[in-house]
């Protein structure tokens, strides 16, 4: 079965033109989730009655010809990190086996505002904590190019459902590569968009100061669609952005002629696979030929953001995840006959190990003795970092990279060694430390038919920039529509 | 692995109090040796020499940063405006206890605090 493909823009012809309604649409899409996902497991929950009422909300508008909202009648499905009023949202956890949240994510009820149809929640790493959606609770994704492999972490199910025609977007949320990744892996868009441009209000915490929500999608366009719907300042998330959100749509069409890329040598080291190496290559080329001018510059510290990365994601989940005690919501041990014992009863029956692995690593690093050798040291690294993309971007517009030095690995080939699960966000991590926008497209297929990405990173603020060049890569290869024709 | 491993079996129960985590003997072992692979790899950070390098708690604090004042109110997103204007109402009764594993209507229920 070819997946449909559908984009924003294809759906809203459709159904202005009266050819198919809302309802009919999502209709389709819960066949196809129920013919597909058995195989894929990109969902953890259907949201059908909430679908329902939507869709019919958006066929009523039509048919009395009032204007539809932006995205009307489109289908889209959220990674359950986010919550959603009346539906289940389990984070991939056991711990929160039978929660269903009192209220919606920002991020969520504004695509919901805009007319979207949220068909379910969408499986991941357990609190978004993997590379590989193999830390799910509930059950591995398997990546729909290639059954046998991962589609990424740990927004797997996210970028599995877009990949497999099960969801024209979705959301998912990056903390280290958790979008760019397996977007890169099953080989669909993917966008972190600047720190605190998406309100974090309703995201599941897992390391506040890393945490972005963002889109999942076919094309760049679909994208910037969907980030000009959930950007922007919201007051209850302190840490979003007062800051003017562009027409991100409107500006995917001036000519990236002129534009500066930047290529930087830390992010075609060792470890590099040479086919990936190849794609990113010919990809620079088009963009060179599309008349941007290739700069070299200089990240010096990048080969210390790994180990950066896991002192300060680890010791804010530690801090985080402490609220899973048993008491207001989530898994309670009944075995337990003191309230000390109940918390440690709890939390070691329903947290799997890589997130035990991590609450003991950032609590470790916390400890008195430790904090100022880990984790001040890692804050001040994280400031050199920093200063590393500053300095490139007074040279240039864009940086472009690899997403990830290989394509999608086995099932099962690095569950055993943590360290070199975490590699594979080598390329990623950067840009969530640093708080810039980053999006991974498709750039090309390996020998085995398995996608590469394109990594493009850009100036905080400036994700207008990131998909203009995006869009631009995008129409001039085709990649997108090659790798789809494709795959089975 | 290194034999100056950092973290050992005493480290780990420690710790894992601290975390409010009981692990069973297997789990131990092997968190000793995940955390020392894990903190050999992140001790290559002490290469790098940091001492006039300002730390970095998020990157909110880049921007908002109004140096004319003091403290926390230097930063816009000090102010908790969710709560401030009353933006975030309480939840009703009913639906804060929803969730709870044991609760009677009107508190959550929990074993005993204090043993005798």
């Amino acid at each position: 079965m070819i997946p449909t493909h559908d984009t924003i823009e294809s759906v809203n012809r459709q159904i202005a033109e009266g050819k198919t309604s809302a309802s009919a649409i999502a209709e389709s899409y819960f066949s196809t989730i129920d013919a597909k996902d058995g195989e894929i497991g990109a969902f953890l929950a259907l949201s059908k009655e909430r679908a329902v009422a939507k869709a019919a909300e958006i066929d009523q508008l039509a048919k009395a010809g009032k204007p539809l909202p932006p995205l009307a009648g489109i289908p889209v499905a959220i990674k359950d990190v986010m919550v959603t009023r009346g539906v289940r949202t389990t984070a991939g956890s056991r711990i929160l086996e039978n929660f269903v949240p009192p209220y919606d994510c920002t991020a969520v009820a504004r695509l919901e505002s805009a007319g979207a149809v949220i068909l379910g929640k969408l499986n991941c790493d357990e609190f978004a904590m993997g590379s590989s959606n193999e830390n799910s609770a509930y059950k591995p994704v398997k990546n729909p190019r290639d059954t046998s492999r991962v589609p990424g972490g740990s927004s797997g199910g996210a970028a599995a459902a877009v990949a497999a025609g099960m969801a024209v977007v979705t959301l998912g949320s990056d903390t280290g590569g958790s979008i760019r990744q397996p977007a890169s892996f099953c080989g669909v868009v993917g966008m972190m968009p600047t720190y605190g441009r998406v309100s974090r209000y309703g995201l599941i915490a897992f390391a506040s100061s890393l945490d972005h929500i963002g889109p999942l999608t076919n094309t760049v366009k679909d994208a910037a669609l969907v980030l000009r719907t959930i950007a922007g300042r919201d007051p209850m998330d302190t840490t979003s952005a007062d800051v003017p959100v562009p027409d991100y749509v409107a500006e995917l069409d001036i000519p990236v002629r002129g534009l500066k890329v930047g290529i930087a040598k830390e992010y075609f080291g060792e470890g590099l696979d040479i086919e990936v190496r190849q794609a990113v290559e010919r990809a620079v080329d088009e963009l060179r030929s599309l008349g941007c001018e290739i700069v070299e510059v200089s990240l010096p510290h990048t080969e210390y953001a790994i180990p950066t990365y896991y002192i300060i994601a680890t010791a804010e989940a530690s801090s985080n995840l402490a609220r899973y005690d048993g008491v207001r919501y989530g898994y309670r041990s009944r075995k337990a006959r003191s309230l000390s014992e109940m918390y440690r009863r709890s939390r070691d029956d329903a947290f799997g190990a890589e997130v035990k692995r991590r609450i003991m690593l950032g609590t470790y690093v916390l400890s008195a003795g430790y904090y100022d050798a880990y984790y001040l040291k890692a804050q001040k690294v994280r400031t050199l970092l920093t200063r590393d993309f500053d300095e490139a971007f007074k040279k240039v517009d864009v940086i472009a990279t690899p997403t990830s030095p290989t394509a999608a690995f086995r099932l099962g080939e690095k569950t055993d060694d943590p360290l070199a699960m975490y590699l594979a966000d080598i390329y990623t991590v950067t840009a969530d430390l640093a708080g810039i926008p980053g999006i991974s497209i498709p750039c090309g297929m390996t020998k085995e038919n398995l996608p590469i990405g394109l990594q493009l990173l850009g100036k905080h603020f400036d994700e207008a920039t990131v998909l203009r060049v995006a869009h631009a890569y995008e129409q001039a290869s085709g990649s997108r529509l090659q790798a789809s024709r494709s795959s089975a | 692995m290194s034999d100056t491993s950092k973290v050992t079996e005493q480290d780990v129960s420690y710790v894992s109090e601290l975390a409010n985590l009981e692990l069973t003997e297997q789990e131990r072992a092997r968190m000793v040796r995940d955390l020392n692979s894990i903190l050999d790899y992140i001790d290559r950070l002490n290469e790098l020499n940091t001492d006039s390098v300002p730390a970095m708690a998020q990157v909110s604090d880049r921007y908002g940063v109004d140096e004319s004042k003091q403290g926390s109110s230097r930063f816009a997103y000090a102010s908790r405006e969710d709560v401030k204007d009353g933006l975030r109402p309480s939840l009703p009764h009913e639906l804060a206890l929803q969730n709870a594993a044991d609760a009677d209507g009107a508190f959550f229920r929990v074993p005993k605090v204090i043993e005798k």
